[in-house]
């Protein structure tokens, strides 16, 4: 099957749904979200017969110019799974939150208007697909634009909460502002370079002279790709639309986004940094410099919040200054030593674990405390220990406890920091580490330590106990055994 | 087989979550492990303990323990039988005990697992584990300001432990394995400029686990807030992992790069035998006393090793700081253990409102002389051989005609520390148990036959290496 079928069924399963809720009359909506999770993973599976034109080459599709603009490799089968599943599992999470998204609609007593939420999610699952194969800048560029798009809607659905359209409207002035340095720096990288095709570049920058146009425009492209993955400087809109935007969608925005937003830079920087590369030695440079300032910035604001979904959002800055770090120690990999882009890859696979885990916590927390603060956890080792246990696993994965998949994944970033030998970045990794124990186990804290103020036990729905069990399980055997995340990337 | 002493406790613990009664389930799985533990010193060399699955390509790690030699056995028997010690002696607050006893299990396996693993990657993640169940102890179950002294411990250790990450990374980045027995077997050629980096990572990152000053001073509090059983586990067991990851990985791997850092070690451990002492002599509570005195006597285990560091061949080093590390653990243990009874009983540590405790309970008298005695070294009991080795050690290929080096300096001036540990052991001893009976100790209830068992258990390991030492030594050959 070739592989753009999954691309194709991923949209067609978006219109099916969004058709189906509009004409099939129903007071509970979640059927939508549960047909739509079975959905993207019957295509989940599909992802792992999907060949690329290489595999067959004999084929008619085999020849079309498509594969000019896509391409199918175990990175990509990677980023597509992860896609496929991240948005699965968000859309779980959706089903257990309707309550909460048809509160802030025109009706609050009915879910007439919650139905979209369930097929966005997968329009934008569609475009980090996309990106997982781009190979080209335009096709990049259209595809990075679909997921944007969808989630300006996503971020503002709850249309009668301030904040959530606050955020909306934020996410929508900076993310127009980021398409624009985006599309500039494609300008002049194509300016300089004369071609759009990632695979076409190596030859083309082999031997240039002068090379600032092209700095240029890679600086530009960064800026952009920099506010996808919330790295510093572009990361002045997480905290306020992670805190406004339904907690669906701030899941979503943390893990997909994020890793779409990583697969592209993957993609887009692996030409500039091959040997050879004339621009090599500053292009590191600049993503050492985003690296510091992210580490920095995420760890130490993290330290002063009491929202919990606002540490959050400082958190996620926190992990873009881990990852662009590993890019930043750029290595292709050895017999014995992982690549960048595996690291990468990896941390992002137990970022998604822990930290959709976290977020099927916090919404019910959302819902049953009415409130997202610290202080909204308090007790909660008491009125439910197995639900504050597992809390305890993930954020001790997060802040990197070993033997969770959270310290695998900052181990290899570290290896490859020494490899590297980037010791300022180092020191400021270990800072940053540090100071992340500190702000996650402010939350441990307030479950175990400090009384409860509503000692009322929280009943979790079905799916979300089913979600977080499994979630804090593979974080734990991961920690211990994570040759098969890597296996999936061979 | 040593993957079951690792797993025994974890599965307890789970056991315990999912409703197991607590305390039993513990004492099972503990007593249980002893038995395995201490009779693998029969037969150590045998294949049947090693035990190895590759859990990642590349680089390539193993989840593997083994005995790689009798360092990791006396390590692991010291484990099992503190770990025994804690779970029984300890008594858990009323509606808390999954938590006591479950946390206990994880701290007993992260220790147990530390020291058995060969992969420098699980070496270093088990003992990180244990750290969790620890914070959470003190800080919920912890006496005094426990929220600040468990954030302090966290801040401490966290720190710490991410320096000595990178230093071991960086050692293995270039050994090109984590695999630790490899590493030993092919020693990696490092140049001095990495040799110094490394050595001083990995003396700052053990050096915080194990207290070394000036990096010490979340230890006393912690272990005077902590639970019992958390003190025992960690002050006898957890810390040693720093002085053992010295001796193992350190001092044969980055020997050059150690010897540039020799005379700031040998002021630093001096730091803690002279002025923790005195801080220690200052002290007004039997638990900070404790606490204190035990970062204190990390300072001749770090002798030690400095003698090992400035003697390359030195063969008394390793013996001395394993069989010291041995007797401490258990003294300390013992200590800690008895202290929380006799606060149990009194209702009170404050050593200047207690008194004469020895006429009401003889039996907690007589227990807790024999630890004060160990823990000021009396012939007899294993304090004493290790640290008559330590100082041995310290003169190896001493010639008298090139004067005194500085190892030997640090060395007399340490000898002194014994008679500091003499002045605060024997007036903790005169303030609680001798003197007119006050009203605290007048109605104190003395020792039962249960609560005698983990005390007996940890005298009679004291007086078996006290009087043959040789016990542990035939090991360390």
């Amino acid at each position: 099957m070739p592989a753009y079928y999954l691309e194709a069924l991923t949209v067609t399963l978006g219109f099916v749904i969004l058709l189906a809720e509009a004409f099939v009359p129903s007071k509970n909506k979640s059927w939508a979200g549960i047909a739509g999770a079975i959905g993207l993973v019957l295509i989940l599976i599909l992802a792992f017969f999907a060949i690329g034109p290489n595999e067959k080459p004999e084929a008619a599709w085999a020849a079309w110019p498509l594969w000019n603009f896509y391409q199918y490799d175990s990175l990509a089968r990677f980023y597509k799974v992860f896609a496929l599943l991240t948005t699965a599992l968000v859309l779980l999470m959706a089903v257990d939150y309707r309550k909460v998204l048809s509160r802030f609609t025109e009706n609050p007593e009915s879910e007439e208007g919650t139905g979209e939420f369930y097929s966005l999610p997968i329009f934008a699952c569609a475009g980090m697909m996309w990106m997982a194969s781009a190979k080209d800048l335009a096709g990049a560029f259209v595809a990075l634009e679909l997921v944007t798009i969808t989630f300006y809607i996503l971020v503002a659905f709850m249309r009668r909460n301030v904040g959530s359209l606050e955020a909306g409207v934020k996410y929508l002035i900076l993310g127009a502002l980021s398409t624009g340095f985006l599309v500039y720096g494609i300008a002049w990288i194509y300016g300089s370079t004369v071609t759009m095709r990632l695979d076409l570049m190596p030859a083309a920058i082999s031997g240039m002279e002068n090379t600032i146009p092209l700095l240029f425009g890679i600086a530009l492209v960064l800026v952009a790709l920099g506010f996808k993955v919330g790295a510093v400087p572009m990361q002045m809109w997480i905290p306020d639309v992670y805190q406004g935007a339904p907690t669906p969608t701030t899941a979503f925005l943390s893990v997909g986004s994020k890793a779409a937003g990583f697969i592209l830079l993957i993609r887009f920087l692996t030409p500039f940094l091959e040997d050879g590369s004339p621009v090599r030695t500053q292009v590191l440079t600049i993503l050492l410099i985003l690296a510091a300032a992210t580490l920095l910035f995420g760890n130490l604001a993290a330290i002063a919040q009491s929202n919990f979904k606002r540490l959050l959002a400082y958190s996620s800055i926190a992990h873009a200054g881990f990852l662009i770090l590993a890019l930043a120690a750029w290595s292709p990999g050895s017999e014995s030593a992982i690549s960048s882009v595996e690291a990468v890859s990896f941390y992002l696979a137990t970022y998604l674990l822990m930290t959709l885990g976290i977020f099927f916590i916090l919404a019910q927390v959302r819902i049953h405390r009415d409130g997202e603060a610290i202080s909204d956890f308090n007790g909660l080792g008491k009125s439910n220990p197995a639900l504050a246990l597992a809390l305890t696993v993930l954020l001790a994965a997060l802040a990197g406890v070993p033997l969770t998949a959270g310290f695998i994944g900052k181990f290899f970033v570290f290896q490859l920091a020494v490899s590297a030998q980037l010791w300022v970045g180092l020191v400021i990794a270990i800072i940053a580490a540090a100071a992340g124990f500190y702000y996650y186990f402010k939350t441990v804290r307030a479950m175990w330590w400090i009384e409860a103020h509503d000692e009322s036990v929280i009943k979790l729905p079905t799916i979300s106990k089913i979600a977080i069990g499994a979630l804090t399980f593979l974080t734990l055997l991961f920690g211990v055994y994570p040759d098969p995340i890597l296996a999936l990337l061979r | 087989m040593l993957a079951l002493l690792v797993a025994l406790p974890i599965l307890a613990f789970f056991a315990i979550l999912l409703g197991a009664p607590a305390r039993q389930t513990a004492i099972g799985a503990c007593a249980l492990n002893f038995i395995f533990g201490v009779g693998s010193m029969f037969c150590w060399n045998a294949d049947i303990w090693d035990f190895s699955v590759r859990v990642l390509e590349k680089p390539a790690l193993h989840l593997a323990f083994g005995y790689y030699d009798g360092m990791s056995l006396v390590m692991v028997v010291l484990s099992v039988i503190v770990a025994l010690a804690a779970v029984l002696s300890g008594k858990a607050p009323e509606g808390s005990e999954k938590l006591y006893y479950g946390s206990s299990l994880l701290i007993a396996a992260g220790a147990i697992g530390a020291f058995a693993s060969t992969d420098l990657f699980f070496f270093y993640a088990f003992h990180e584990m244990a750290l969790i169940p620890t914070f959470l102890m003190i800080g919920i179950l912890g006496r005094g300001d426990r929220r600040g002294i468990a954030w302090k411990i966290t801040i401490y250790l966290g720190l710490g432990s991410l320096v000595l990450l990178v230093g071991l990374v960086w050692l293995a980045s270039l050994a090109g394995t984590f695999s630790i027995p490899e590493m030993l077997a092919n020693k990696p050629e490092i140049d001095l400029a990495a040799q110094k980096g490394i050595a001083a990572l990995l003396i700052i990152g053990f050096g915080t686990l194990v207290s070394l000053f000036p990096f010490h001073s979340w230890a006393a509090p912690a272990y005077a807030s902590a639970p019992a059983p958390t003190s025992m586990l960690h002050a006898g067991v957890l810390k040693k992992f720093g002085l053992y990851g010295m001796l193992r990985i350190a001092v044969p791997l980055v020997p050059e790069g150690l010897q540039v850092w020799l005379t700031p070690l040998l002021v630093l451990l001096l730091g803690n035998i002279l002025w923790v002492g005195l801080v220690t002599i200052s002290q007004k509570r039997l638990d900070t006393l404790l606490g204190n005195s035990s970062v204190m006597h990390m300072g001749y285990i770090f002798l030690a090793i400095a003698a090992l560091i400035a003697v390359p061949g030195n063969t008394l080093a390793v013996p001395a700081a394993v069989v010291l590390m041995f007797a401490h653990g258990i003294s300390i243990a013992l200590l800690f253990g008895l202290a929380d009874r006799i606060e149990r009983s009194t209702g009170s540590l404050d050593l200047s409102d207690m008194g004469g405790l020895a006429k009401s309970a003889p039996g907690m008298a007589f227990l807790f002389g024999i630890a004060a005695m160990a823990s000021i070294g009396l012939p007899g009991l294993a304090n004493f051989s290790g640290e008559v080795l330590v100082f041995l050690s310290a003169f190896e290929s001493y010639v008298p005609a090139e004067g005194l080096g500085p190892v030997q300096i640090a060395c007399i001036l340490s000898i002194w520390g014994v008679v500091i540990s003499a002045v605060y052991m024997l007036r903790a001893y005169r303030n609680i148990f001798q003197g007119p009976v006050v009203k605290s100790t007048e109605k104190a209830a003395d020792l039962t036959f249960i609560d005698h068992i983990p005390a007996v258990i940890l005298i009679v390991a004291l007086l078996a290496v006290g009087c043959y030492p040789n016990i542990l030594l035939n090991f360390l050959k």
